[in-house]
């Protein structure tokens, strides 16, 4: 396998700036034309404990991280502690000479097994129980280790803008250490002090002093180690727009773009920063796409060019999802957002609206659970959840995204399907996604339609003043006028209920609105085009066809890559909508597999019990992972070599990560 | 053309128990409604779960009959995605102050423009009479096999105390005064809280029509004193007429003495009433101006063709990186 990119990690405490510089670090090289695909790993704590970013680049199309760390940036001990491990031979290690003498334990933050083991692996060598230890360990691996004497780097910066007080210049730590490893790998200074300008634009002497340090540890490095470290960083020449983007952002977006107008949500990890990002941006310009000149834009525009979503934090997410179904039965396209535990209190609101017939969509940002489980980590042990939450029986959609791109559009797709349907879709986008940040092209607004099915601004046809809401039509689909809409009125009820809403327990009623309800999946099942249900990526005729969905998506397609480049051919079937399942589709690709390798995210290999229930075609050889941490593509090109060499058990659980 | 109560009826069966302290409240309603002349396809009645959240049902407006204890949050969305509806709500006490208690506490924080009518007869009519959060300690009811083992909560308390800015009791029985009640409820700019005193005739048999009517509660000349009062008749002022702390203050420690008297001598009317605090419309239209001229369900989407309307350049811009 031969990685034609760079691996970079930076760590420190939470709260000491690790998500700004990481940022620093992605968007410095997104800037000088590299792709990037960044990974976070965090504590649920505010701050303290210790949380650490994987950025990788690449001059070609990347979409997942890799184990290996070819250059750690460090400015205190844990993470020298914590990653040094991982570091590859020829690879870097930057960290700050002051911090030398710091011993394993003096460090409260370290779980008990993980300090034993390097104790144990540093008594071995002969080396000390501290940071000189670790370095050494690492250096007879053969890595670079490079010290940077950051505080008086940065006195000398401080001296320039006649700052001396310490704890102040030591919130350029960060910054400093992201410019020592680019100075290091000889990028672009230029590049990164205008990264740097632009992070801090809102605090202009900040901006300064941080554009400084760049310039300080990039005359440091270049007098102390020019040309000291083989892999270089250069910036490559891109055509057209591209973007660096967060999971939750896009979705953010794309809900807006979409036109959801309420959305709902009570504070959970990793969902609310999208809520946060729409609050921010909740006044919005309606007229049209982009700068492009539309005729039908001017009188839309002087009738109403300024709209807005509204945005409510709500006291529990029963509050949030039946707020958002309220916001559905008033003709207005609303969702909400949560993950897990908040899912959990959402049941019996999705109950209500299959029963009602109203669209809602939730995006459910799958983290490790049971219960509070992981809180902060990844996992994708939600799929059978979403498949059957609530009692009883109704429609509804689960749909989930592969990656950041796949995540904008299934947004928007995810609001026509609740509208077209009239029922509620789960749209999953798993903690890995929501997390990671990652260079995409620009997305494509023109590509976005929005659908919103048998919707009605007027009633003519109310009889003596009441209107058949659940109206016997031959698709099950009746129109649907929202509450407030003038000419009539209707009825809603968690009851069975006849056409006008109102409560019955008529037995050829029942039957009739379980039919009219239920069949609305069978006809989405024939409506929806099959490339919008899921992807299938590689050869036809190959070797290994994996079945996965979710964010595992970026790890197989690069693990396929190097494969590929080992002479195996592997095929991947990635479903993006669950339910409706495209049975007839997945059976014909997996029936003329040789081996099918099921690949989770979670114990069970959930979607393969799926498969088997909808296609009975059996799965035998899976590769989950539970650990909470993201599959790496080389971990995952490990157990694709294994399986096809004949030598694997037929369930690899992965294991990697810090 | 003016409404008449008619046409507020529907015919949907209505199947309370005779005698249903429910009945009262649903006339009340609908007398209301008639006189203010609304607009039935502008107003919209949500309801829980319960016998009393049946009402929606018998009333020829929208009706959004829900989950047990989640009437508010649904209402919630409505009146935020159209603003410009009439919101109306109605539930049982069990629902709205058990099983909705948080709802019924936190959306007194956010003073949107609905009145919310509770139902309250002590007991969770529908599944058979157990005891509700609003039978007091020690009270027997007639399903009960043994004497409540919970205090009860008082709602007027809970409801000045989470922040609704019209807080008032009316008795079902006395359906002139609580038609009154409800428009001026409706009429309150801002969130309006409104108990009603309701017998259950099938299964509470201590708080019943006669009790309320004063059977046994005698002056000592021996004359049967009913057990309720008008506050608007003793001179009592719940309204804060000035924009002054002091007097909110001052109307609030009033209000909660009041909340106070129950049993004997238990006073109806308005508890109090503050039209200075923001509601949540004003409150999100500070937020994003727009809000008000073009709420959620005024906003055009998309054009016939399916192209989104909403220019979301400012935002990919602020993506770029190159």
């Amino acid at each position: 396998m031969k990685r034609d990119d760079f691996s970079w990690m930076i760590g420190g405490i939470q709260g000491s700036g690790v998500d700004t510089s990481a940022n620093v670090f992605a968007r410095a090289a997104a800037a000088g034309g590299l792709h990037v695909f960044g990974k976070r790993e965090y504590y649920s704590n505010i701050k303290g404990e210790h949380s650490y970013f994987q950025v990788r680049v690449s001059k070609d199309l990347i979409r997942s991280h890799v184990d290996t760390v070819d250059m750690l940036a460090t400015y205190e001990e844990e993470t020298i502690f914590r990653h040094a491990g991982e570091v590859r031979k020829e690879g870097a290690i930057i960290y700050d000479p002051d911090q030398e003498s710091r011993r394993l334990d003096q460090l409260p933050t370290i779980e008990a097994p993980v300090k034993a083991a390097l104790m144990a692996e540093l008594s071995k060598a002969g080396l000390s129980p501290d940071v000189k230890g670790v370095l050494e360990l690492a250096r007879r691996r053969g890595v670079h280790i490079y010290p940077v004497p950051y505080s008086d780097l940065l006195k000398a910066v401080g001296s320039k803008f006649g700052e001396t007080s310490l704890s102040t210049l030591q919130r350029m730590l960060n910054v400093m250490a992201v410019a020592a490893s680019f100075a290091l790998l000889s990028f672009d200074e230029d590049v990164v002090k205008g990264t740097v300008k632009k992070q801090f634009r809102s605090k202009p002497k900040v901006a300064e002093m941080n554009a400084e340090a760049v310039g300080t540890a990039y005359d440091f490095i270049e007098q102390k180690y020019a040309g000291s470290f083989a892999y270089k960083l250069s910036p490559v020449k891109v055509d057209g727009v591209r973007l660096f983007v967060r999971g939750n952002s896009v979705v953010a977006m794309a809900k807006e773009l979409a036109g959801c107008r309420l959305q709902t949500y009570y504070p959970i990890t990793p969902a609310s920063d999208e809520s946060e990002f729409l609050e921010g941006h909740a006044e919005m310009q309606l007229d049209g796409s982009a700068g492009q000149e539309n005729p039908q834009v001017g009188e839309v525009a002087a009738l109403k060019n300024k709209g807005s979503i509204a945005v409510v934090q709500s006291e529990d997410e029963i509050a949030a999802i039946t707020m958002a179904i309220g916001g559905g039965l008033a003709g207005v396209r609303s969702s909400t957002s949560t993950s897990g535990p908040g899912f959990s209190l959402m049941a019996e609101g999705m109950g209500y609206a299959g029963m009602n017939e109203v669209p809602v969509v939730v995006t459910l940002y799958s983290r490790a659970g049971p219960s509070t489980g992981l809180p902060t980590r990844h996992e994708q042990g939600d799929l059978r959840f979403a498949l059957h939450a609530g009692h009883g029986e109704f429609p509804r959609f689960v749909l989930a995204s592969g990656d950041l791109e796949e995540a904008f559009y299934d947004t928007v797709r995810a609001f026509n399907y609740a509208e077209k349907y009239q029922t509620p879709v789960i749209h999953i986008v798993d903690k890995a996604l929501a997390n990671s940040d990652g260079t995409l092209p620009m997305l494509d607004v023109n590509r976005v339609k929005i659908d919103r099915g048998e919707f009605l601004r007027e009633i003519t046809d109310a009889v003596n003043g009441e209107y058949e809401r659940f109206k016997r039509t031959p698709n099950g689909i009746s129109p649907r006028p929202p509450v407030g809409t003038r000419g009539g009125v209707y009825w809603h009820t968690g009851d069975e209920h006849n056409e006008l809403g109102h409560i019955s327990e008529d037995p050829t009623i029942r039957d009739y609105m379980m039919e009219k309800r239920m069949g609305k999946i069978d006809l989405a099942d024939k409506e929806i085009p099959i490339s919008d249900r899921l992807n299938f990526f590689g050869p036809e005729d190959a070797d290994i066809t994996i079945i996965s969905w979710g964010s595992t998506k970026g790890a197989i397609l690069d693990a396929m890559e190097w494969l590929q480049q080992d002479g195996i051919k592997v095929n991947f079937l990635q479903i993006r909508l669950v339910h409706p399942f495209p049975t007839e589709y997945v059976t014909k690709i997996l029936s003329r597999a040789k081996k099918i390798v099921g690949v989770e995210m979670n114990y069970s290999a959930q979607l393969i019990g799926i498969v088997r229930e909808r296609t009975c075609i059996p799965v035998k050889q899976v590769v989950v992972k539970y650990n909470g941490r993201p599959m790496s593509s080389e971990e995952l090109y490990d157990a694709i070599k294994m399986i096809h060499e004949g030598n694997a058990p037929t369930r690899i659980v992965l294991k990697h990560g810090a | 053309m003016a409404l008449k109560l008619s046409d507020l009826k529907t015919t949907a069966h209505n199947d309370w128990c005779p005698g249903c302290g429910d009945f009262g409240i649903l006339n009340a309603v609908q007398m209301a409604l008639a006189d203010m002349n609304v607009d039935p396809s502008s107003t919209v009645v949500v309801s829980g779960v319960g016998c009393s959240s049946k009402a929606p049902h018998f009333i020829k407006t929208y009706g959004v009959h829900t989950l047990h204890g989640r009437a508010v949050p649904f209402a919630t969305g409505i009146k935020l995605a159209n603003p410009n509806l009439e919101v109306i709500i109605e539930g049982g006490d069990g629902d709205g102050l058990g099983i909705g208690a948080g709802h019924f506490v936190n959306s007194g924080r956010r003073n949107i423009d609905m009145l919310y009518i509770v139902h309250d007869n002590e007991v969770y009519g529908l599944t058979k009479g157990q005891a509700s959060p609003t039978l007091g300690l020690g009270m027997k009811t007639k399903s009960l096999p043994t004497p409540n083992i919970n205090q009860g909560i008082n709602p007027l308390l809970l409801a000045i105390a989470s922040g609704y800015t019209w807080v008032a009791r009316g008795y079902s029985y006395d359906v002139r005064h609580l038609k009154d009640l409800i428009m001026k409820g409706i009429r309150h700019k801002g969130y309006a809280f409104l108990d009603v005193l309701q017998p259950c005739p099938t299964y509470n048999d201590i708080q019943t029509k006669e009790y309320w009517a004063g059977e046994g509660n005698l002056d000592p000349t021996g004359k049967t004193l009913p057990r309720t009062y008008k506050l608007e008749e003793t001179g009592y002022d719940g309204i804060v007429h000035n924009d002054d702390p002091h007097e909110v203050e001052q109307k609030i420690q009033q209000a909660v003495l009041k909340s106070f008297e129950f049993g004997d001598h238990t006073p109806i009317g308005v508890f109090y009433q503050n039209e200075f605090v923001p509601t949540y419309e004003e409150r999100l239209a500070g937020r994003s101006p727009s809000y008000k001229t073009n709420p959620p369900a005024a906003q055009e989407i998309a054009r016939a063709d399916g192209t989104p309307l909403t220019n979301i350049s400012k935002l990919l811009d602020e993506l770029r990186v190159s």
